[in-house]
């Protein structure tokens, strides 16, 4: 039986590798920002896009590297054009791979520090998807739309 | 290499009211500093406690995280608690997070530091 042919992927615009140390988010953010700006993003959602990024990136620091500085991280970023000029987002890490069924965003009834991050990404990002990698460790695929809504702060509504 | 950002936070002692300016991003990198110098000023602090933000550009959930913690520190010891001039970037992080109707908000140091509201 012949095995299926597997389409590589595209290389990344732009690609981003760093340690698991929160000294480097502030200069991630700059980086992005900068970025979604010359894609022609408008500057409120390119700061909200910042946010879910540098959410992912304190998830992948403090649960899966457990705090250890010396993990690696790589950041890939790209535009597509299928369904519109789209802004492609990957987080990938070689922590330990996480049960999939069990990333999902807390009940926010309950006023407690912690445990926001998976909701501000997936309230933020139009497409969230987990998987583990091939090798061991873990990637976050995030999507959002260039395009411009200026008509309200979200591009998802609450709730 | 250090892995943390030091956190500078300006600190305005008055009866009965304890104002604290933070400036620069909140974030992962600097949220263990801010955390650490807050419970440090309100285990001596009485009344209404200002968490003035307007020298605040950037706050991420660790930063949200360490305001909730002083919030339940400040009801646990009868403390007020105000937030003031957060900026559209950081208060709609705790829109996202639905807080934004747990803290007392304040767009003004003015009504902030108002004890008779």
């Amino acid at each position: 039986m012949a095995t299926p042919e597997i389409t590589p992927e595209p290389p990344a615009d732009l690609n981003v590798a760093f340690y698991s140390r929160p000294i480097y988010l502030s200069a991630i953010r700059h980086m992005l920002d900068a970025f979604c700006e010359r894609m022609g993003m408008d500057p409120n959602q390119s700061a909200r896009v910042c946010l879910a990024v540098d959410e992912a990136i304190c998830n992948v620091i403090r649960h899966g590297y457990g705090g250890d500085p010396n993990g690696r991280i790589e950041l890939a970023i790209s535009r597509l054009e299928e369904n519109g000029p789209t802004l492609q987002i990957d987080i990938l890490d070689r922590a330990a791979c996480v049960d999939l069924d069990t990333i999902r965003s807390r009940d926010l009834e309950e006023v407690r520090p912690g445990g926001l991050g998976v909701h501000i990404i997936q309230e933020i990002m139009t497409e969230v998807e987990y998987s583990h990698r091939e090798g061991g460790g873990m990637r976050l695929r995030m999507r959002h739309p260039l395009a411009t809504d200026k008509s309200e702060g979200s591009s998802k509504p609450n709730g | 290499m250090d892995e943390q950002a030091p956190m500078t936070m300006a600190v305005d002692r008055q009866d009965n009211l304890l104002i604290v300016r933070p400036e620069g991003d909140i974030d992962l990198a600097s949220s263990p500093g801010l955390r650490a110098q807050l419970r440090e000023l309100i285990a001596s602090a009485s009344g209404r406690i200002v968490v003035d933000l307007e020298g605040v550009p950037y706050m991420d959930s660790s930063g949200v995280a360490t305001l909730v913690e002083l919030l339940q520190s400040c009801r646990r010891d009868q403390l007020e608690l105000v937030l003031c001039r957060l900026s559209e970037r950081v208060l709609s992080v705790f829109q996202i997070a639905r807080l934004d109707g747990v803290f007392t908000i304040s767009e003004s140091l003015e009504s902030a530091t108002d004890t008779n509201t």
